[in-house]
Protein backbone atom coordinates (compact mmCIF):
# COMPACT_ATOMS: atom_id res chain seq x y z
CA UNK A 1 0.00 0.00 0.00
CA UNK A 2 1.55 3.26 -1.14
CA UNK A 3 -1.21 5.57 0.05
CA UNK A 4 -1.96 5.21 3.75
CA UNK A 5 -4.96 6.47 5.68
CA UNK A 6 -2.76 9.26 6.97
CA UNK A 7 -1.89 10.30 3.39
CA UNK A 8 -5.57 10.38 2.50
CA UNK A 9 -6.34 12.65 5.44
CA UNK A 10 -3.42 14.94 4.54
CA UNK A 11 -4.37 15.20 0.85
CA UNK A 12 -8.05 15.71 1.71
CA UNK A 13 -7.05 18.64 3.90
CA UNK A 14 -4.96 20.12 1.05
CA UNK A 15 -7.95 19.78 -1.27
CA UNK A 16 -10.42 21.26 1.23
CA UNK A 17 -12.41 18.04 1.43
CA UNK A 18 -13.64 16.44 4.63
CA UNK A 19 -14.61 12.91 3.49
CA UNK A 20 -16.53 10.46 5.66
CA UNK A 21 -14.75 7.45 7.22
CA UNK A 22 -16.28 5.26 4.56
CA UNK A 23 -15.11 7.61 1.79
CA UNK A 24 -11.59 7.64 3.22
CA UNK A 25 -11.38 3.85 3.18
CA UNK A 26 -12.62 3.69 -0.36
CA UNK A 27 -10.33 6.50 -1.42
CA UNK A 28 -7.17 4.82 -0.16
CA UNK A 29 -8.21 1.57 -1.88
CA UNK A 30 -8.97 3.35 -5.20
CA UNK A 31 -5.89 5.60 -5.15
CA UNK A 32 -3.64 2.61 -4.52
CA UNK A 33 -5.12 0.65 -7.38
CA UNK A 34 -4.87 3.62 -9.79
CA UNK A 35 -1.32 4.56 -8.73
CA UNK A 36 -0.18 0.98 -9.10
CA UNK A 37 -1.31 1.19 -12.72
CA UNK A 38 0.30 4.63 -13.15
CA UNK A 39 3.63 3.29 -11.90
CA UNK A 40 4.31 1.71 -15.28
CA UNK A 41 5.38 5.21 -16.39
CA UNK A 42 8.62 4.63 -14.46
CA UNK A 43 9.58 1.98 -17.08
CA UNK A 44 10.32 4.85 -19.48
CA UNK A 45 13.58 6.74 -19.48
CA UNK A 46 12.59 10.38 -19.72
CA UNK A 47 15.76 12.05 -18.46
CA UNK A 48 16.29 13.93 -21.72
CA UNK A 49 12.64 14.58 -22.50
CA UNK A 50 11.14 18.02 -22.00
CA UNK A 51 7.84 18.15 -20.14
CA UNK A 52 4.81 19.30 -22.10
CA UNK A 53 2.27 21.47 -20.29
CA UNK A 54 0.00 21.97 -23.24
CA UNK A 55 -0.07 21.39 -26.95
CA UNK A 56 0.01 25.00 -28.11
CA UNK A 57 3.54 25.27 -26.71
CA UNK A 58 4.53 22.93 -29.52
CA UNK A 59 3.16 25.10 -32.29
CA UNK A 60 5.47 27.83 -31.09
CA UNK A 61 8.44 25.48 -31.22
CA UNK A 62 7.58 24.25 -34.68
CA UNK A 63 7.67 27.56 -36.47
CA UNK A 64 8.11 31.20 -35.68
CA UNK A 65 5.24 32.20 -37.90
CA UNK A 66 2.79 29.90 -36.23
CA UNK A 67 3.60 31.46 -32.89
CA UNK A 68 1.55 34.41 -34.12
CA UNK A 69 -1.39 32.02 -34.02
CA UNK A 70 -1.43 32.27 -30.24
CA UNK A 71 -1.13 35.91 -29.45
CA UNK A 72 -1.32 35.24 -25.74
CA UNK A 73 -0.86 38.70 -24.41
CA UNK A 74 -2.83 40.70 -26.92
CA UNK A 75 -6.53 40.42 -26.28
CA UNK A 76 -8.56 42.39 -28.81
CA UNK A 77 -11.13 43.32 -26.22
CA UNK A 78 -8.66 44.96 -23.86
CA UNK A 79 -6.46 46.74 -26.37
CA UNK A 80 -8.49 49.88 -25.72
CA UNK A 81 -8.64 49.46 -21.98
CA UNK A 82 -10.19 47.03 -19.58
CA UNK A 83 -13.04 44.81 -20.66
CA UNK A 84 -16.26 45.76 -18.98
CA UNK A 85 -16.93 43.84 -15.78
CA UNK A 86 -20.28 42.28 -15.01
CA UNK A 87 -22.70 44.77 -13.45
CA UNK A 88 -22.63 44.49 -9.66
CA UNK A 89 -26.17 43.14 -9.28
CA UNK A 90 -25.50 40.44 -11.90
CA UNK A 91 -22.22 39.43 -10.26
CA UNK A 92 -23.86 38.71 -6.90
CA UNK A 93 -27.01 37.12 -8.31
CA UNK A 94 -25.81 33.53 -7.78
CA UNK A 95 -24.36 34.23 -4.35
CA UNK A 96 -25.52 31.88 -1.57
CA UNK A 97 -25.39 34.82 0.85
CA UNK A 98 -25.05 38.51 0.00
CA UNK A 99 -26.04 41.88 1.35
CA UNK A 100 -26.30 43.17 -2.22
CA UNK A 101 -22.83 44.70 -2.13
CA UNK A 102 -20.60 41.95 -0.76
CA UNK A 103 -20.50 38.16 -0.66
CA UNK A 104 -21.15 37.23 2.98
CA UNK A 105 -19.28 34.37 4.66
CA UNK A 106 -18.92 33.10 8.23
CA UNK A 107 -16.71 35.22 10.44
CA UNK A 108 -13.03 34.88 9.42
CA UNK A 109 -11.27 36.66 12.29
CA UNK A 110 -12.21 36.12 15.90
CA UNK A 111 -11.65 39.14 18.07
CA UNK B 1 -38.45 6.06 -34.76
CA UNK B 2 -35.52 8.46 -34.95
CA UNK B 3 -36.32 11.77 -36.54
CA UNK B 4 -35.17 12.01 -40.14
CA UNK B 5 -34.38 15.73 -40.05
CA UNK B 6 -30.95 16.79 -41.23
CA UNK B 7 -29.59 20.34 -41.22
CA UNK B 8 -30.19 20.57 -44.99
CA UNK B 9 -33.79 19.33 -44.59
CA UNK B 10 -34.47 21.95 -41.94
CA UNK B 11 -33.01 24.84 -43.95
CA UNK B 12 -34.81 23.97 -47.16
CA UNK B 13 -38.14 23.26 -45.42
CA UNK B 14 -37.99 26.67 -43.71
CA UNK B 15 -36.77 28.49 -46.83
CA UNK B 16 -39.57 26.92 -48.94
CA UNK B 17 -42.20 27.66 -46.32
CA UNK B 18 -43.00 23.96 -45.75
CA UNK B 19 -42.48 24.47 -42.04
CA UNK B 20 -41.41 27.20 -39.65
CA UNK B 21 -38.63 27.23 -37.10
CA UNK B 22 -41.30 27.71 -34.41
CA UNK B 23 -43.34 24.71 -35.56
CA UNK B 24 -40.23 22.57 -35.77
CA UNK B 25 -39.09 23.55 -32.28
CA UNK B 26 -42.57 22.60 -31.04
CA UNK B 27 -42.31 19.19 -32.73
CA UNK B 28 -38.94 18.53 -31.12
CA UNK B 29 -40.23 19.51 -27.68
CA UNK B 30 -43.16 17.12 -28.16
CA UNK B 31 -40.74 14.40 -29.07
CA UNK B 32 -38.51 15.13 -26.06
CA UNK B 33 -41.51 15.01 -23.72
CA UNK B 34 -42.51 11.66 -25.18
CA UNK B 35 -39.12 9.97 -25.57
CA UNK B 36 -36.85 11.39 -22.91
CA UNK B 37 -38.55 9.90 -19.85
CA UNK B 38 -36.75 6.59 -20.44
CA UNK B 39 -33.57 8.04 -22.01
CA UNK B 40 -32.79 10.88 -19.58
CA UNK B 41 -30.74 12.97 -22.02
CA UNK B 42 -32.01 16.39 -20.95
CA UNK B 43 -31.46 18.19 -17.65
CA UNK B 44 -33.07 21.53 -18.55
CA UNK B 45 -35.33 22.75 -21.36
CA UNK B 46 -35.22 26.41 -22.38
CA UNK B 47 -38.41 26.82 -24.40
CA UNK B 48 -38.58 30.58 -23.99
CA UNK B 49 -35.11 31.13 -25.43
CA UNK B 50 -35.72 28.57 -28.19
CA UNK B 51 -39.01 30.07 -29.30
CA UNK B 52 -37.63 33.62 -29.29
CA UNK B 53 -34.82 32.48 -31.61
CA UNK B 54 -37.26 30.49 -33.77
CA UNK B 55 -39.43 33.58 -34.21
CA UNK B 56 -36.38 35.58 -35.33
CA UNK B 57 -35.61 32.94 -37.97
CA UNK B 58 -39.25 32.81 -39.07
CA UNK B 59 -39.32 36.59 -39.47
CA UNK B 60 -36.20 36.40 -41.66
CA UNK B 61 -37.71 33.64 -43.79
CA UNK B 62 -40.95 35.56 -44.15
CA UNK B 63 -39.08 38.70 -45.20
CA UNK B 64 -37.21 36.65 -47.80
CA UNK B 65 -33.85 37.43 -46.19
CA UNK B 66 -30.94 35.03 -46.76
CA UNK B 67 -30.98 32.42 -43.99
CA UNK B 68 -27.87 31.70 -41.92
CA UNK B 69 -26.28 28.23 -42.27
CA UNK B 70 -28.04 26.62 -39.28
CA UNK B 71 -31.33 28.55 -39.58
CA UNK B 72 -33.99 26.96 -37.40
CA UNK B 73 -31.94 23.82 -36.65
CA UNK B 74 -32.99 22.36 -33.27
CA UNK B 75 -29.82 21.78 -31.24
CA UNK B 76 -28.97 21.00 -27.62
CA UNK B 77 -25.92 21.67 -25.50
CA UNK B 78 -24.00 19.56 -23.00
CA UNK B 79 -24.55 21.08 -19.59
CA UNK B 80 -20.90 22.01 -19.15
CA UNK B 81 -21.25 25.01 -21.48
CA UNK B 82 -22.68 28.09 -19.80
CA UNK B 83 -25.86 29.63 -21.17
CA UNK B 84 -26.93 33.10 -20.14
CA UNK B 85 -30.10 32.91 -18.06
CA UNK B 86 -30.42 29.14 -18.51
CA UNK B 87 -29.45 26.88 -15.60
CA UNK B 88 -26.08 25.18 -16.11
CA UNK B 89 -25.17 22.39 -13.69
CA UNK B 90 -22.15 20.51 -15.11
CA UNK B 91 -24.11 17.46 -13.91
CA UNK B 92 -23.23 18.42 -10.33
CA UNK B 93 -25.18 19.18 -7.17
CA UNK B 94 -22.70 21.95 -6.46
CA UNK B 95 -24.09 23.91 -9.44
CA UNK B 96 -27.67 22.62 -9.20
CA UNK B 97 -29.15 26.14 -9.14
CA UNK B 98 -26.46 28.06 -11.05
CA UNK B 99 -27.80 30.54 -13.62
CA UNK B 100 -24.83 31.83 -15.66
CA UNK B 101 -24.64 35.52 -16.54
CA UNK B 102 -23.02 34.93 -19.97
CA UNK B 103 -22.90 32.58 -22.96
CA UNK B 104 -20.17 30.13 -23.92
CA UNK B 105 -18.62 31.30 -27.23
CA UNK B 106 -19.48 28.05 -29.05
CA UNK B 107 -23.11 28.37 -27.96
CA UNK B 108 -23.27 32.03 -28.98
CA UNK B 109 -21.77 31.16 -32.38
CA UNK B 110 -24.28 28.36 -32.95
CA UNK B 111 -27.12 30.73 -32.15
CA UNK B 112 -25.62 33.44 -34.37
CA UNK B 113 -25.62 30.85 -37.17
CA UNK B 114 -29.38 30.46 -36.68
CA UNK B 115 -29.58 27.36 -34.47
CA UNK B 116 -32.45 27.00 -32.00
CA UNK B 117 -31.22 25.84 -28.58
CA UNK B 118 -33.76 23.44 -27.09
CA UNK B 119 -32.04 22.75 -23.79
CA UNK B 120 -29.13 21.41 -21.79
CA UNK B 121 -27.93 17.83 -21.84
CA UNK B 122 -27.06 15.38 -19.10
CA UNK B 123 -23.43 14.35 -18.59
CA UNK B 124 -21.06 12.89 -16.05
CA UNK B 125 -20.41 15.33 -13.22
CA UNK B 126 -17.87 17.92 -14.44
CA UNK B 127 -17.43 15.68 -17.53
CA UNK B 128 -15.66 13.08 -15.39
CA UNK B 129 -16.75 9.65 -16.48
CA UNK B 130 -17.13 7.21 -19.35
CA UNK B 131 -20.70 6.01 -18.83
CA UNK B 132 -22.79 9.03 -17.77
CA UNK B 133 -23.50 7.21 -14.49
CA UNK B 134 -21.66 9.96 -12.59
CA UNK B 135 -24.39 12.52 -13.29
CA UNK B 136 -25.61 13.85 -9.94
CA UNK B 137 -29.16 13.88 -11.34
CA UNK B 138 -29.88 10.68 -13.22
CA UNK B 139 -28.11 8.32 -15.62
CA UNK B 140 -28.69 8.38 -19.39
CA UNK B 141 -29.87 5.22 -21.13
CA UNK B 142 -28.50 4.29 -24.55
CA UNK B 143 -31.38 4.74 -27.04
CA UNK B 144 -30.14 1.71 -28.99
CA UNK B 145 -30.46 -0.57 -25.93
CA UNK B 146 -31.81 1.00 -22.79
CA UNK B 147 -30.06 -1.49 -20.49
CA UNK B 148 -26.74 -0.09 -21.76
CA UNK B 149 -24.81 3.08 -21.00
CA UNK B 150 -24.66 5.77 -23.71
CA UNK B 151 -20.98 6.34 -22.95
CA UNK B 152 -19.62 9.43 -21.33
CA UNK B 153 -19.07 11.98 -20.38
CA UNK B 154 -21.22 13.53 -23.16
CA UNK B 155 -23.80 10.73 -22.87
CA UNK B 156 -26.80 13.05 -23.14
CA UNK B 157 -25.37 14.72 -26.26
CA UNK B 158 -24.93 11.38 -28.05
CA UNK B 159 -28.26 9.97 -26.88
CA UNK B 160 -30.22 13.08 -27.91
CA UNK B 161 -28.97 12.81 -31.51
CA UNK B 162 -29.41 9.02 -31.60
CA UNK B 163 -33.02 9.33 -30.35
CA UNK B 164 -33.87 12.20 -32.71
CA UNK B 165 -34.46 14.66 -29.87
CA UNK B 166 -32.10 17.21 -31.48
CA UNK B 167 -30.65 17.41 -35.00
CA UNK B 168 -27.17 18.15 -33.71
CA UNK B 169 -25.67 18.68 -30.25
CA UNK B 170 -22.49 20.01 -28.71
CA UNK B 171 -20.36 17.98 -26.33
CA UNK B 172 -16.95 18.27 -24.75
CA UNK B 173 -14.05 15.83 -24.99
CA UNK B 174 -11.22 15.74 -22.43
CA UNK B 175 -10.22 12.08 -22.85
CA UNK B 176 -12.74 10.74 -25.35
CA UNK B 177 -15.99 12.19 -24.02
CA UNK B 178 -17.32 13.02 -27.50
CA UNK B 179 -15.96 10.10 -29.54
CA UNK B 180 -16.68 7.29 -27.05
CA UNK B 181 -20.41 8.10 -26.57
CA UNK B 182 -20.75 8.71 -30.33
CA UNK B 183 -19.39 5.19 -30.83
CA UNK B 184 -21.71 3.67 -28.20
CA UNK B 185 -24.83 5.40 -29.56
CA UNK B 186 -24.11 4.97 -33.29
CA UNK B 187 -23.70 8.64 -34.25
CA UNK B 188 -20.89 10.89 -35.52
CA UNK B 189 -18.79 12.74 -32.92
CA UNK B 190 -15.89 15.09 -33.68
CA UNK B 191 -13.16 16.35 -31.36
CA UNK B 192 -11.36 19.16 -33.18
CA UNK B 193 -7.71 20.22 -32.76
CA UNK B 194 -6.82 21.89 -29.46
CA UNK B 195 -7.26 25.60 -30.18
CA UNK B 196 -9.69 25.14 -33.09
CA UNK B 197 -12.80 25.95 -31.00
CA UNK B 198 -12.83 28.48 -28.18
CA UNK B 199 -13.19 27.06 -24.68
CA UNK B 200 -14.59 30.32 -23.29
CA UNK B 201 -17.62 29.41 -21.21
CA UNK B 202 -16.78 25.71 -21.08
CA UNK B 203 -16.72 24.78 -17.39
CA UNK B 204 -13.09 23.77 -16.96
CA UNK B 205 -12.14 20.18 -16.13
CA UNK B 206 -8.56 19.87 -17.49
CA UNK B 207 -7.73 23.02 -19.43
CA UNK B 208 -4.93 21.60 -21.58
CA UNK B 209 -7.10 18.65 -22.66
CA UNK B 210 -10.65 20.10 -22.86
CA UNK B 211 -12.22 20.47 -26.32
CA UNK B 212 -15.71 21.37 -27.58
CA UNK B 213 -17.11 19.57 -30.63
CA UNK B 214 -20.28 18.45 -32.42
CA UNK B 215 -22.43 15.32 -32.49
CA UNK B 216 -24.52 14.66 -35.62
CA UNK B 217 -26.10 11.88 -37.66
CA UNK B 218 -23.79 12.53 -40.63
CA UNK B 219 -20.23 13.71 -41.21
CA UNK B 220 -21.47 16.57 -43.37
CA UNK B 221 -23.55 17.96 -40.51
CA UNK B 222 -20.60 17.69 -38.13
CA UNK B 223 -18.55 19.64 -40.71
CA UNK B 224 -21.23 22.34 -40.92
CA UNK B 225 -21.37 22.75 -37.15
CA UNK B 226 -17.59 22.82 -36.82
CA UNK B 227 -17.48 25.61 -39.43
CA UNK B 228 -19.95 27.61 -37.34
CA UNK B 229 -18.14 27.30 -33.99
CA UNK B 230 -14.45 27.26 -35.04
CA UNK B 231 -12.01 30.15 -35.10
CA UNK B 232 -10.17 32.64 -32.99
CA UNK B 233 -11.91 34.07 -29.95
CA UNK B 234 -10.21 36.86 -28.00
CA UNK B 235 -11.81 35.48 -24.83
CA UNK B 236 -9.76 32.27 -25.08
CA UNK B 237 -6.05 32.97 -25.50
CA UNK B 238 -5.44 29.33 -26.48
CA UNK B 239 -7.84 29.58 -29.43
CA UNK B 240 -5.77 29.70 -32.58
CA UNK B 241 -5.74 32.52 -35.09
CA UNK B 242 -5.77 30.12 -38.02
CA UNK B 243 -8.32 30.59 -40.79
CA UNK B 244 -11.33 28.25 -40.84
CA UNK B 245 -11.70 26.41 -44.16
CA UNK B 246 -15.04 25.60 -45.79
CA UNK B 247 -15.22 22.11 -44.31
CA UNK B 248 -18.34 21.14 -46.26
CA UNK B 249 -16.86 22.15 -49.64
CA UNK B 250 -13.73 20.12 -48.90
CA UNK B 251 -15.73 16.95 -48.14
CA UNK B 252 -16.12 16.17 -51.82
CA UNK B 253 -12.39 16.21 -52.63
CA UNK B 254 -11.26 12.73 -53.72
CA UNK B 255 -9.71 10.37 -51.18
CA UNK B 256 -7.87 8.33 -53.82
CA UNK B 257 -4.17 8.30 -52.97
CA UNK B 258 -4.61 9.43 -49.36
CA UNK B 259 -2.42 7.51 -46.96
CA UNK B 260 -4.30 5.89 -44.08
CA UNK B 261 -2.10 4.76 -41.20
CA UNK B 262 -2.93 1.71 -39.11
CA UNK B 263 -1.13 1.26 -35.79
CA UNK B 264 -0.86 -2.24 -34.34
CA UNK B 265 -0.93 -0.74 -30.84
CA UNK B 266 -4.65 -0.03 -31.35
CA UNK B 267 -5.45 -3.65 -32.19
CA UNK B 268 -3.89 -5.43 -29.21
CA UNK B 269 -5.32 -7.54 -26.41
CA UNK B 270 -8.55 -6.27 -24.88
CA UNK B 271 -10.04 -5.38 -28.26
CA UNK B 272 -13.40 -7.08 -28.75
CA UNK B 273 -13.22 -9.43 -31.78
CA UNK B 274 -16.38 -7.99 -33.32
CA UNK B 275 -15.03 -4.44 -33.00
CA UNK B 276 -11.75 -5.55 -34.56
CA UNK B 277 -13.55 -7.23 -37.47
CA UNK B 278 -15.75 -4.18 -38.14
CA UNK B 279 -12.82 -1.74 -38.04
CA UNK B 280 -10.64 -3.98 -40.23
CA UNK B 281 -13.48 -4.27 -42.75
CA UNK B 282 -13.78 -0.47 -42.77
CA UNK B 283 -10.05 -0.12 -43.46
CA UNK B 284 -10.40 -2.63 -46.29
CA UNK B 285 -13.23 -0.48 -47.67
CA UNK B 286 -10.94 2.57 -47.63
CA UNK B 287 -8.37 0.59 -49.64
CA UNK B 288 -11.11 -0.18 -52.17
CA UNK B 289 -11.83 3.55 -52.37
CA UNK B 290 -8.24 4.11 -53.46
CA UNK B 291 -6.59 4.98 -50.15
CA UNK B 292 -3.20 3.54 -49.47
CA UNK B 293 -3.15 1.65 -46.16
CA UNK B 294 0.20 2.07 -44.42
CA UNK B 295 1.36 0.46 -41.15
CA UNK B 296 2.52 3.01 -38.57
CA UNK B 297 3.87 2.71 -35.07
CA UNK B 298 2.69 4.61 -31.99
CA UNK B 299 4.97 2.86 -29.51
CA UNK B 300 4.01 4.75 -26.34
CA UNK B 301 0.27 4.08 -26.60
CA UNK B 302 0.23 1.74 -23.59
CA UNK B 303 1.36 4.66 -21.41
CA UNK B 304 -1.47 6.95 -22.50
CA UNK B 305 -4.02 6.08 -19.79
CA UNK B 306 -1.64 6.49 -16.83
CA UNK B 307 -0.32 9.75 -18.34
CA UNK B 308 -3.83 11.03 -18.93
CA UNK B 309 -5.12 10.22 -15.45
CA UNK B 310 -2.26 12.14 -13.85
CA UNK B 311 -2.37 15.20 -16.13
CA UNK B 312 -6.18 15.40 -16.18
CA UNK B 313 -6.65 14.97 -12.43
CA UNK B 314 -3.85 17.41 -11.59
CA UNK B 315 -5.47 20.08 -13.73
CA UNK B 316 -8.90 19.19 -12.36
CA UNK B 317 -7.77 19.53 -8.75
CA UNK B 318 -6.68 23.06 -9.55
CA UNK B 319 -9.69 24.01 -11.69
CA UNK B 320 -12.21 22.72 -9.17
CA UNK B 321 -10.66 24.68 -6.31
CA UNK B 322 -12.99 27.53 -7.32
CA UNK B 323 -16.05 25.70 -5.95
CA UNK B 324 -15.89 26.90 -2.38
CA UNK B 325 -19.46 28.00 -1.68
CA UNK B 326 -18.60 31.72 -1.62
CA UNK B 327 -19.71 33.39 -4.86
CA UNK B 328 -22.04 30.84 -6.44
CA UNK B 329 -23.09 27.23 -6.09
CA UNK B 330 -23.98 25.10 -3.11
CA UNK B 331 -23.03 26.33 0.36
CA UNK B 332 -23.23 24.11 3.44
CA UNK B 333 -24.03 25.54 6.86
CA UNK B 334 -20.90 26.05 8.93
CA UNK B 335 -19.51 28.15 11.77
CA UNK B 336 -16.14 29.03 10.29
CA UNK B 337 -14.96 29.85 6.80
CA UNK B 338 -12.69 26.83 6.39
CA UNK B 339 -15.44 24.53 7.65
CA UNK B 340 -17.76 26.12 5.10
CA UNK B 341 -15.32 25.42 2.25
CA UNK B 342 -14.87 21.78 3.26
CA UNK B 343 -18.52 21.02 3.94
CA UNK B 344 -19.70 22.75 0.77
CA UNK B 345 -17.28 20.73 -1.34
CA UNK B 346 -18.01 17.53 0.58
CA UNK B 347 -21.75 17.92 0.09
CA UNK B 348 -21.58 19.32 -3.44
CA UNK B 349 -19.19 16.93 -5.21
CA UNK B 350 -19.89 13.29 -6.04
CA UNK B 351 -17.52 10.37 -5.42
CA UNK B 352 -15.77 10.33 -8.81
CA UNK B 353 -15.10 14.08 -8.68
CA UNK B 354 -13.67 13.74 -5.17
CA UNK B 355 -11.56 10.78 -6.30
CA UNK B 356 -10.06 12.82 -9.14
CA UNK B 357 -9.47 15.87 -6.97
CA UNK B 358 -7.69 13.60 -4.47
CA UNK B 359 -5.58 11.87 -7.13
CA UNK B 360 -4.65 15.20 -8.74
CA UNK B 361 -3.83 16.84 -5.42
CA UNK B 362 -1.71 13.83 -4.47
CA UNK B 363 0.17 13.92 -7.80
CA UNK B 364 0.94 17.62 -7.33
CA UNK B 365 1.82 17.45 -3.64
CA UNK B 366 5.32 17.93 -2.27
CA UNK B 367 7.40 14.79 -2.68
CA UNK B 368 5.25 13.32 -5.48
CA UNK B 369 5.30 16.10 -8.09
CA UNK B 370 8.40 14.81 -9.92
CA UNK B 371 7.43 11.16 -9.74
CA UNK B 372 3.91 11.69 -11.05
CA UNK B 373 3.05 15.05 -12.57
CA UNK B 374 6.42 15.92 -14.13
CA UNK B 375 6.85 12.33 -15.29
CA UNK B 376 3.43 12.36 -16.94
CA UNK B 377 4.19 15.67 -18.69
CA UNK B 378 7.35 14.13 -20.13
CA UNK B 379 5.55 11.01 -21.32
CA UNK B 380 2.99 13.35 -22.89
CA UNK B 381 5.83 14.69 -25.03
CA UNK B 382 6.71 11.15 -26.11
CA UNK B 383 3.08 10.35 -26.98
CA UNK B 384 2.83 13.54 -29.04
CA UNK B 385 6.11 12.76 -30.84
CA UNK B 386 4.71 9.34 -31.78
CA UNK B 387 1.96 11.12 -33.72
CA UNK B 388 4.33 13.71 -35.23
CA UNK B 389 6.47 10.90 -36.60
CA UNK B 390 3.53 8.86 -37.85
CA UNK B 391 2.03 11.85 -39.66
CA UNK B 392 5.26 12.32 -41.60
CA UNK B 393 4.20 9.26 -43.58
CA UNK B 394 0.40 9.25 -43.51
CA UNK B 395 -2.52 11.70 -43.84
CA UNK B 396 -4.85 10.12 -41.28
CA UNK B 397 -4.73 7.21 -38.83
CA UNK B 398 -7.62 4.76 -38.55
CA UNK B 399 -8.40 2.95 -35.29
CA UNK B 400 -11.27 1.61 -33.22
CA UNK B 401 -12.91 4.30 -31.06
CA UNK B 402 -13.49 1.96 -28.10
CA UNK B 403 -12.35 -1.55 -27.25
CA UNK B 404 -15.95 -2.79 -26.86
CA UNK B 405 -19.51 -1.81 -27.72
CA UNK B 406 -21.64 -0.13 -25.02
CA UNK B 407 -21.48 -1.93 -21.66
CA UNK B 408 -24.37 -2.38 -19.24
CA UNK B 409 -25.45 0.20 -16.70
CA UNK B 410 -23.81 -0.67 -13.39
CA UNK B 411 -21.22 -2.97 -14.97
CA UNK B 412 -18.13 -0.87 -14.17
CA UNK B 413 -19.46 1.50 -11.57
CA UNK B 414 -17.46 0.02 -8.69
CA UNK B 415 -14.15 -0.31 -10.51
CA UNK B 416 -12.74 3.12 -11.43
CA UNK B 417 -9.71 1.65 -13.21
CA UNK B 418 -11.86 -0.57 -15.47
CA UNK B 419 -13.95 2.50 -16.29
CA UNK B 420 -10.81 4.52 -17.14
CA UNK B 421 -9.69 1.80 -19.56
CA UNK B 422 -12.80 2.45 -21.69
CA UNK B 423 -10.89 5.54 -22.91
CA UNK B 424 -7.79 3.64 -23.99
CA UNK B 425 -8.04 4.53 -27.72
CA UNK B 426 -9.27 8.09 -27.29
CA UNK B 427 -7.09 9.82 -24.66
CA UNK B 428 -4.03 9.98 -26.91
CA UNK B 429 -5.68 12.54 -29.22
CA UNK B 430 -6.36 14.82 -26.23
CA UNK B 431 -2.80 14.55 -24.95
CA UNK B 432 -1.43 15.33 -28.44
CA UNK B 433 -4.15 17.88 -29.27
CA UNK B 434 -4.86 16.31 -32.68
CA UNK B 435 -8.34 16.08 -34.22
CA UNK B 436 -10.31 12.82 -33.95
CA UNK B 437 -13.68 11.68 -35.21
CA UNK B 438 -15.82 8.64 -34.46
CA UNK B 439 -18.28 7.38 -37.07
CA UNK B 440 -20.44 4.24 -37.09
CA UNK B 441 -18.90 1.27 -38.91
CA UNK B 442 -21.10 -1.67 -38.03
CA UNK B 443 -22.94 -3.49 -35.28
CA UNK B 444 -22.23 -6.32 -32.87
CA UNK B 445 -24.32 -9.51 -32.85
CA UNK B 446 -26.39 -7.79 -30.14
CA UNK B 447 -27.13 -4.92 -32.57
CA UNK B 448 -24.90 -2.52 -30.63
CA UNK B 449 -23.13 0.16 -32.69
CA UNK B 450 -19.38 -0.01 -33.32
CA UNK B 451 -17.31 3.14 -33.90
CA UNK B 452 -14.44 3.78 -36.30
CA UNK B 453 -12.01 6.54 -35.37
CA UNK B 454 -9.80 8.72 -37.55
CA UNK B 455 -7.01 10.95 -36.24
CA UNK B 456 -5.46 13.75 -38.29
CA UNK B 457 -2.71 16.33 -38.18
CA UNK B 458 -3.11 19.47 -36.08
CA UNK B 459 -5.70 21.77 -37.71
CA UNK B 460 -6.35 19.28 -40.51
CA UNK B 461 -9.97 18.52 -39.63
CA UNK B 462 -10.72 18.88 -43.36
CA UNK B 463 -8.88 15.65 -44.24
CA UNK B 464 -10.29 13.78 -41.23
CA UNK B 465 -13.81 14.80 -42.26
CA UNK B 466 -13.17 13.99 -45.92
CA UNK B 467 -12.05 10.41 -45.21
CA UNK B 468 -14.90 9.89 -42.75
CA UNK B 469 -17.39 11.24 -45.30
CA UNK B 470 -16.03 9.02 -48.08
CA UNK B 471 -16.31 5.95 -45.87
CA UNK B 472 -19.81 6.93 -44.71
CA UNK B 473 -20.98 7.39 -48.33
CA UNK B 474 -19.57 4.01 -49.33
CA UNK B 475 -21.60 2.07 -46.76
Amino acid sequence: MKVTGKDVAYVAALANLELSDEERDRMSRDLNSILEYVDRLSELDTDRVLPMAQVSDRYELQSQKESDCFAYAIREDIKEGLRKSLPHDVAVKNAPDTDGTFFEVPKVIER
Amino acid sequence: MPSAWTIDDVRSAIADGRTTASALAGQFYDRIKKEDSDVGAFLTLCEERALAQARRIDAMAEAGEPLPPLAGVPVAIKDVMVTSGVRTTAGSKILENFIPPYDCTAVARLEAAGAVILGKLNCDEFAMGSSNENSAFHPVHNPRDKSRVPGGSSGGSAAAVAAGMAVVTLGSDTGGSIRQPASFCGVVGLKPTYGRVSRYGLIAFASSLDHIGPFAKTVKEAALVLGAIAGRDPMDPTSANISVPDYVAELENPVRGLKVGVAKEYFGSGLDPEVRAAVEAAIQKLAELGCEVVPVSLPHTEYAIPTYYIVATAEASSNLARYDGVRYGFRAKANTLSEMYRRSRDGGFGMEVKRRIMLGTYALSAGYYDAYYLKAQKVRTLLTRDFDEAFEGVDVIAAPTCPTPAFRLGEKVNDPLAMYLADIYTVTANLAGIPGISIPCGESHEKLPIGLQFFGRHFDEATVLRVAHAYEQSR
